[in-house]
């Protein structure tokens, strides 16, 4: 096995768990790279890339372009609110206007759910989904499940809890379906309100108390609460929030084992995480972000693998 | 596919042991030189110059690994991408002699992604190149090796092969040649 079974990520929910384990495999590769005194080589020095973003993001298109920019791939950088999409463009005009230019790969965050795999079939590039609305966020999944095997030594077996908004949350959907397909099992925690439904159909636990939860589990993946989503009020107030779900230290140190917290970032510090347990020995939050330009390079060069010549 | 062997584990051994003589010759005692294997074969030959060289100067060798996959000139040519081996190089090469090493000298590809991936860690005051078998004639690049084990004159249809006791469970270099009534 060495190619992915895939020709756009577009979602966990499409990939195979060898899939994931090559993209590993290789992130473990390019760690050393980035690593190095030059971090960067040649691979994909004939590639341009696109990175098309219609949602704000500091840290996911900052991690997108250093990859690419680590693997040689020649990057160019387009963000809604500075372009013809308020002029009326549509999706695949926009895109296709792009194309044209000879990119070879978009990766692209947009704020409707589907809008990646929409992409892929109507453009002639390699898609990569940086986050679509409340669907998927593939990337942060794979360096999520890549930070936790590289601090526990691997992913199954392991308990994960997911705290906070997982109705929002593309994160935790991607994450669920990656750290399941590792072997890994799953639970969420959170309001009643921001717990989908009917989430127990994929096969996770649902949880609405944080110390049960925390005594659970082997990792902590906390969310941030996404306000700008939310069109109704799904709870009081925040400080209500914090108060039944917000992880602190006095909660940490109360528990009867140690756990890795993580965090896909930005952090409310003082709402769903206090900065003691962020900056705390047991947080691998930093750890996630250098592992996510490790594993972009190593999506993004698994898929230019497929690019015809 | 017919076989015949180049080199059996006695010569093998013996070729291994003048290599290392002949590096002591131009490095004395090694004292700004270190040694960096190809992955995946080359690493093989490496362990054994070591353990050699460690114990006729009676000190420890700084050796290293080098993986070259994302330095390669095929990738998008070839049907899937190349999965890389591990690099390890825990110490400086800033102004050091490098001995790249390698099993198979065939077209000098290889060698050329070495040494681009031999100068990210950074700049050398020298590097040699060794290898075990010198495939002749069949140069893609012009890139020539300071520290030869055996010269053999092949055909693009043969394959050489380099095992080793730790993987293959023989030391020998093996021709393999295409039968002439296939």
């Amino acid at each position: 096995m060495n190619n992915l079974s895939v020709d756009h990520l577009t979602g966990i929910k499409d990939l195979t768990r060898e899939d994931i384990e090559l993209i590993f495999k290789t992130a473990d590769s390019f760690k050393e790279v980035i690593n190095r005194p030059i971090k960067k080589v040649p691979s994909l020095r004939d590639l341009t890339i696109a990175n098309i973003f219609f949602e704000n993001s500091t840290r996911t298109r900052l991690s997108f372009e250093l990859a690419e920019k680590r693997l040689s791939a020649d990057t160019v950088n387009f963000s809604a609110s500075s372009s013809s999409v308020k002029k009326g463009e549509t999706l695949i005009d926009t895109v296709n206007n792009i194309l044209a230019m000879k990119v070879d790969m978009v990766v692209m965050r947009h704020p409707n759910p589907g809008a990646a795999l929409f992409l892929s079939k109507k453009v002639k590039a390699r898609v990569i989904n940086a986050g679509d609305g409340t669907h998927e966020h593939p990337t942060q999944a794979l360096l999520d499940a890549f930070s936790i095997r590289e601090r526990l030594g691997s992913v199954e077996g392991k308990k994960v809890v997911i705290v906070g908004d997982i109705l929002h949350s593309r994160v935790a959907l991607s994450n669920i379906y990656c750290l399941q397909k590792l072997g890994a099992e799953v639970m969420v925690c959170g309001p009643t309100t921001l717990i989908p439904k009917y989430i127990g159909d994929l096969g996770v636990k649902v949880s609405h108390n944080l110390r049960e939860a925390l005594e659970w589990c082997d990792v902590a993946n906390m969310l941030r609460i996404q306000l700008e989503r939310q069109d109704i009020k799904y709870f009081p107030s925040l400080r209500e929030y914090t108060m039944m779900f917000g992880l602190n230290k006095e909660i940490l140190d109360g528990l009867s084992k140690e756990i890795i917290i993580m965090h896909p970032g930005p952090i409310n510090r003082g709402v769903e995480i206090s900065s003691d347990v962020a900056d705390s020995k047991q947080s691998i939050i930093l750890d996630q972000v250098e592992n996510g330009v490790a594993v972009r390079m190593a999506v993004i060069y698994l898929l230019a693998a497929k690019i015809e010549r | 596919m017919e076989k015949q062997i180049i080199l059996n584990p006695t010569h093998l051994d013996l070729t291994l042991k003048r290599l290392s003589h002949e590096l002591i010759e131009s490095h004395n005692d090694f004292s700004d030189t270190v040694l960096v294997g190809l992955q995946p074969r080359g690493i093989h030959v490496v362990t054994r110059l070591k353990s050699y060289l460690e114990s006729i100067l009676g000190k420890e060798i700084q050796c290293g690994n080098l993986d070259i996959t994302f330095y390669r000139d095929d990738f998008r040519r070839r049907e899937k991408p190349m999965i890389p081996s591990i690099t390890n190089i825990d110490f400086s090469i800033e102004n050091k002699r490098v001995i790249l090493v390698d099993d198979v000298l065939y077209t000098g590809r290889t060698i050329r992604s070495g040494l681009d991936a031999l100068l990210t860690f950074g700049r050398p005051s020298k590097v040699e190149l060794l290898v075990l078998i010198d495939r002749r004639y069949s140069r893609d690049l012009p890139i020539q090796a300071d520290y030869i084990g055996k010269t053999v004159d092949t055909q693009i249809s043969e394959r050489v092969s380099v095992e080793w006791k730790e993987t293959e469970g023989a030391d020998k270099v093996v021709l393999f040649t295409k039968e002439s009534n296939e």
